[in-house]
């Protein structure tokens, strides 16, 4: 990131919205020193500050940058498929102005150098925030915890294992029970290894694929499993990925019952269906597995309910060498970094969510959730600010993916919103122009 | 050498796509003429004289992933009795062992222009992939799990034969479901032809949503049977499973083999069929595979027969035919 200070910025004439505040108001946005100095109807009526830029956004919307707390990026190990800094290009095009990196690389991040190696890296080549997620467990094997405080004080802001379910549940207990002391958050993959043996969603659709399935029952099982050891442990859960409409119930009974977990669903799991993946597209693989329909909508009336509190891109670069193959072995994951806000805002142009709500899933709730200093646009906040044209129409076209990787579910997908600036600390680091 | 005007089917319309890569997405219409197509094939493989030269000057490509005898000699034969020039290539062995994935081997061979592919390979799907890369008509040999569309022809094909029709017949489906391309071909042909399709086997050898997928489900082997048309005896595909689906062979043959009490349950006129290759005394009683109502040994035959219908039907899309 850069050192100097940026000059001060007005956007001005926006649609300005900040979840945090349950702000949605025509006004401006005024930047300086790489903060917020006021935002919304009253920061209309102030002066600019002296020398400052100003925009006009002609109505569109200015609102806190995306927060993503679930990324994969290919740096330590895998360059070739995304780097730190195609990840943030990729982000910056997308709204997204915080990236929280998954430990799955080579080396995996479970160990403190590893994090401030991530830190560092960011530092010198990013142009959005990026916070290192640490492994929960020693090389993700599930077995040995790492060293939470050590890594939390490293500058890890959450602990995972990966797309890894712990499997042995007197681990996972301890782990829950150790990063209580330190109120580390536990991040888990809810998917029973050997239940989750198949490759897509079990059912009538695997069956005539000759594909094995992945039954529901695998989430569920791991999430009810889950939900009983943070009430032994008391811990600090959040469930990254569910996509069953009875893991939705489990957690909605689980905050009922006052533990403290939240829940995670990927933009893909919002958007897309089982029957996407047509003639054995690959693109469409991922773990957990696309679900049917129902669980789809399911997902979007837990979201809106609030039982579902964060919405990622599970954002996973894979190259053709890895993606190229037979259904059964290429591999899970989908890029979703540039197409998280505008594959969201479907449900916002479908009326299936209010803005404000869809919005706080991506920028306060996770930053909250984390305890980043993110995701509002409140006075003093880091100027973390995108401006988006709600209904500006656009394809995707794969030779303009920024990323990396070219492995989009939404390859040639029509959309209606498009991210025009985006503001990191102050900083325009994207703008479509 | 039979000249190609006295053997061009007038009355069969043309094959209007481009691969074979399943049962599914073809019209009944479709199925019916590949049938009557494999009758003729019938008539020409019985002739001393078998050659045609449909496919003379065109070069087909047998590329096996998994071993397979009976199938890539059947498509050999039939290429060959069409005048093409067949190449096999057991790619397992090979290429494979060394990283080369599929999509490779698929640009390599597009690289010696060949005008027909016929792929076999252990993973779903892995065909289909395969026909998006390659210039030429691709023919699925059977692609994991999920079809086999040349065995369900010729299951039809002989079939027919014998009982003049397909609409109406019952036929039970006895076995492996879970993992066999032959039953998910054959239930979606079967179907499409207006049969009644019943499927027989344990509950952890049936797919999920099996009672939506079109057939009738028995648990019970002499309950399935009852006054079927046609056996179809599915292999007990042992080296599929990962898992512990069945207790023991003894157990399985006990309660889902074909024995002549069970076929007893049947039509008197009952077929018995089996894809092969067969597990004598595991699946099937080695006298009901060999005896009077057994079609296994013609099921061959019309293999090749059907597998010269669909390589003459698919020469249609090949660039200059005539």
């Amino acid at each position: 990131m850069a050192v100097d200070t940026p000059k001060p910025l007005v956007l001005s004439n926006a649609r300005v919205i900040d979840p945090a505040r349950k702000l949605d108001a025509p006004g401006s946005v005024i930047i300086a020193d790489g903060t917020i100095l006021a935002a919304g109807p009253e920061a209309a009526n102030q002066g600019s500050p002296y020398g400052a830029d100003i925009i006009d956004c002609a109505g569109a919307i200015a609102c806190p940058g995306l927060v993503d707390m679930c990324v994969s990026v290919g740096e330590p190990g895998a360059e070739h498929r995304e780097t730190l800094a195609s990840a943030s290009d990729a982000a910056a095009a997308g709204g997204v102005t915080t990236i929280c990196t998954m430990p799955e690389t080579d080396p995996i991040i479970d160990d403190p150098a590893l994090v401030d190696f991530i830190l560092r890296r960011a530092r010198d080549t990013a142009t959005v925030h990026v916070h290192p997620l640490a492994a929960l467990t020693k090389g993700l094997r599930g077995e040995e915890m790492t060293e939470i405080g050590l890594l939390k004080e490293a500058g890890a802001v959450a602990f995972t294992n990966g797309h890894k379910s712990v499997r042995n549940a007197q681990v996972m207990r301890r782990m829950l029970t150790y990063a209580r002391d330190f109120d580390a958050l536990v991040i888990h993959h809810t998917e029973d290894p050997d239940l989750a043996g198949g490759v897509m969603n079990a059912g009538l659709n695997a069956s005539w694929k000759g594909l094995s399935g992945v039954p529901r029952e695998a989430e569920i099982i791991m999430i009810e499993r889950d939900l009983r050891l943070v009430g032994m442990s008391k811990g600090k859960y959040h469930a990254n990925l569910i996509s069953t409409s009875d893991s939705a119930d489990a957690v909605r009974a689980g905050k009922k019952r006052g533990l403290d977990i939240t829940a995670g669903v990927s933009i893909n799991h919002l958007t897309t269906n089982e029957n996407d993946i047509g003639p054995y597209r690959t693109f469409f693989k991922m773990s957990p597995p696309l679900r049917d329909e129902d669980d789809r909508q399911a997902m979007i009336s837990a979201l809106a309910d609030g039982t579902i509190d964060i919405i990622v891109s599970n954002h996973d670069p894979q190259d053709v060498e890895t993606k190229r193959h037979p259904w059964a072995e290429a591999e899970d994951g989908a890029i979703g970094l540039e197409t998280l806000l505008a594959a969201a805002l479907r449900l916002y142009h479908g009326e299936q969510i209010d803005l404000v709500r869809l919005l706080a899933a991506m920028t306060c709730n996770p930053a909250s959730r984390l305890g980043l200093d993110a995701g509002t646009l409140a006075s003093g906040a880091p100027a973390d600010v995108i401006v988006f044209d709600p209904d500006r129409p656009w394809i995707l076209e794969k030779s303009a993916i920024k990323s990396r990787s070219k492995n989009s579910p939404f390859e040639d997908a029509r959309f209606s919103g498009r991210v025009l600036r985006t503001v990191v600390a102050g900083k325009t680091v994207f703008d479509r122009g | 050498m039979i000249s190609m005007s006295d053997t061009a089917p007038h009355r069969i319309s043309p094959f209007p796509h481009r691969h074979l890569l399943g049962i599914e997405g073809l019209q009944p219409q479709d199925i019916l003429g590949l049938l009557d197509r494999a009758e003729e094939a019938v008539e020409v493989s019985r002739q001393v004289e078998k050659r045609k030269s449909v496919l003379s000057g065109r070069t087909q490509i047998n590329l096996f992933f998994e071993a397979s005898t009976r199938t890539q000699s059947s498509f050999e034969l039939a290429g060959k009795r069409l005048g093409a020039d067949v190449m096999n290539m057991a790619v397992s062995q090979s290429s494979v062992k060394k990283g080369e994935t599929l999509i490779d081997t698929a640009a390599t061979l597009n690289a010696m222009h060949p005008d027909l592919l016929v792929v076999r390979h252990h993973a779903a799907g892995a065909v289909h992939l395969l026909a998006r890369k390659v210039g030429c008509s691709v023919v699925n040999a059977g692609d994991g799990p999920h079809e086999h569309p040349t065995q369900a022809l010729l299951d039809a094909l002989t079939i027919r034969r014998h009982k003049g029709k397909i609409a109406r017949l019952t036929v039970a489906i006895c076995g492996d479901i879970a993992h066999s391309r032959v039953a998910r071909s054959n239930i979606i042909l079967l179907n499409a032809l207006g049969a009644r399709v019943r499927v027989i086997a344990p509950s952890t050898l049936l797919p999920g949503g099996i009672d939506k997928m079109g057939v009738e489900v028995f648990r019970d082997m002499r309950e399935g049977l009852r006054d079927a048309d046609i056996v179809m005896m599915l292999r007990l595909q042992r080296e599929r499973m990962n898992g512990a689906f069945i207790p023991s062979v003894r157990e399985y043959y006990r309660y889902y083999g074909l024995d002549q009490e069970k076929l007893g349950y049947a039509r008197d006129d009952a077929l018995v069929m089996h894809p092969g290759p067969m597990n004598r005394g595991v699946e099937i009683d080695p006298a009901i595979a060999d005896g009077p109502q057994s079609l296994i040994r013609e099921q061959v035959e019309m293999g090749v027969a059907v597998r010269m219908a669909v390589l003459e039907a698919l020469a249609a899309h090949l660039p200059n035919h005539h």
